[in-house]
């Protein structure tokens, strides 16, 4: 039964397991009579401190990566004073990561909601959804939909404006994202200031991943406690990954953070990562870790878990390499498309990433001479921590660890020997008619 | 000149704006050196007279800033 407009929502409870994010019916986009049936009206506040302390209680944190207290956001932003701006972020920029245009597309409501109540915590009078224009134009449009109507239904409070962001892997980040609203390019500044002091319109703005606003949607509704049902005491809630099969299929998935990798990768790593048939799993995406398949069959998925491998959950990104494909070869074709999408900036990513990536593409050979992985590192030394964005330092976390995980490999290639069997590309990546040098708009 | 509050104080280069010109490895050698593309890798203890080398910045991409 629909609530109607007012009617407390305190009393109703939360849906028992999962996916609480997605709706039963993945089939199709949930439209705004099927999302209010299932979850009620907006639980506004009429009290802008009140959500801050439930996401506080709840222990809500960023899913778009970085896994930030939210709560600590929604201060930030509203002790800089003024008046903010509010910007859901669904531009998903990890050619691996599918789960925020998946979530937007089957469940937009849920998303509008928690950017409405984010707009009401932070006081703010204009909002933003920012995202790529996948599937033709199709997700844009059926946001257009959502939005119209909402609006119509006079459900949101405050207008919230669709931008579209530039296939670009950087697009997403905070600061390129301010730079592009602000009518510039999508491309990263140095800050201070950032971008919750003096952002769009240099208004202090508030910038959430619009998983993270679902389940701010869910946590206004159905409070703290329910939150923690799932998830560990110090990660608590679900999550979506998206988990690229060894198989090559891609599925999304709401698991409870801590949920162990054995079980979301069963058919990959097989009971103990030796059976299976990935030889290694690549957590967090591109700017992510590789781990040898044994040693992620005794991994959970929480950045406490992830720790003690130098990985963390990120966005959810979780891939399986079949043991048929060289890790080597694999590292290098993305380790070149880093190297293109780096803004080009900055010095130090300027002129590392390219030098790596055609390092690695030398080890991807056979017989490289021993100077290349010594060189691979002294680069990898040079552009980490050394750019306006994070875009080196996770593009040198990605080819340190594959030179670790993949070491074997590498002697046999020193050898003349390549063990893979498979020759055609494994992990995704853009066309490279989509890698326009030029288009940062 | 330096003062003695620039001992609380730490050097940083804005990324964006360095363009690798160089000056402010000559100017403050002991701590600054240039790695092989000619961008300045800088010493993060806080040595003195750093002013010289921040207002010699062509571009004005070497700053001194409060430790973060």
């Amino acid at each position: 039964m629909p609530l109607r407009r007012g009617e407390s929502t305190a009393s109703r409870s939360g849906p028992d397991g999962l996916p609480r994010l997605l709706p039963a019916d993945t089939t199709r986009p949930e439209g705004l009579r099927g999302h209010l049936a299932r979850h009620g009206f907006v639980p506004y506040r009429n009290d802008r401190l009140r959500l801050a302390g439930d996401l506080r209680a709840a222990g809500l944190t960023g899913r778009g990566g970085a896994s930030f207290p939210v709560y600590r956001k929604l201060e930030a932003v509203t002790a800089v004073g003024g008046r903010p701006f509010v910007v859901a972020n669904g531009a998903e920029s990890e050619p691996a990561s599918s789960k925020d245009a998946s979530l937007m597309w089957l469940a937009p409501h849920l998303v509008l909601d928690g950017l409405q109540l984010a707009v009401e915590a932070v006081g703010a009078h204009e909002a933003c959804l920012y995202v790529h224009d996948t599937e033709g134009g199709q997700l844009t449009s059926a946001l257009q939909s959502a939005l119209s109507e909402r609006w119509s239904a006079r459900i949101d409070r405050v207008p919230v404006r669709l931008a579209v962001a530039p296939p670009r892997f950087l697009a997403g980040q905070e600061t390129a994202m301010v730079n592009l609203l602000n009518g510039g390019l999508a491309l990263p500044t140095f800050a201070p200031p950032r971008v919750f002091e003096r952002g769009v319109a240099g208004a202090p703005t508030l910038v959430q991943n619009v998983e993270t606003l679902a389940h701010i949607g869910l946590i206004a509704r159905y409070g703290a406690d329910w939150f923690r049902r799932v998830g560990t005491r110090a990660e608590p809630g679900s999550m979506l990954s998206t988990i690229n099969h060894a198989d090559g299929s891609v599925r999304i998935i709401e698991a409870a953070i801590g949920t162990p990798l054995r079980s979301l990768l069963a058919a990959d790593l097989g009971t103990d990562g030796i059976d299976g048939p990935a030889q290694a799993i690549l957590a967090g995406g591109y700017h992510g870790t590789w781990i040898p398949a044994p040693r992620a069959a005794e991994l959970t998925l929480d950045n406490a878990g992830l720790r003690p491998v130098g990985a963390s959950v990120g966005a959810g990104v979780l891939a399986a390499l079949p043991a048929a494909h060289c890790g080597l070869a694999e590292t290098a074709r993305v380790a070149h498309y880093l190297a293109l999408e780096s803004a080009g900036q900055c010095g130090p990513c300027l002129n590392g990433l390219p030098r790596i990536a055609k390092g690695l593409a030398t080890l991807a050979g056979m017989r490289p001479p021993r100077q290349v992985r010594k060189d691979i590192e002294r680069w990898a030394g040079l552009v980490a921590g050394r750019g306006a964005c994070s875009h080196p330092d996770g593009s040198v976390r990605f080819v340190r660890s594959a030179l670790t995980v993949f070491a074997a490999e590498l002697r046999h290639h020193e050898r003349g020997v390549c063990s893979a069997t498979a020759r055609r590309p494994f992990l995704p990546l853009p066309p490279a008619t989509a890698l326009s040098d030029e288009d940062w708009s | 000149m330096s003062t003695a509050t620039d001992m609380d104080k730490q050097l940083r280069v804005n990324p964006i704006e360095c363009s690798g010109h160089g000056a402010c490895a000559e100017l403050l050698p002991e701590m600054i050196s240039l790695d092989e593309w000619g961008y300045p890798l800088i010493d993060p203890r806080p040595v003195p007279p750093a002013r010289r080398a921040v207002n010699g910045c062509p571009v004005l991409a070497l700053q001194l800033g409060r430790k973060p």
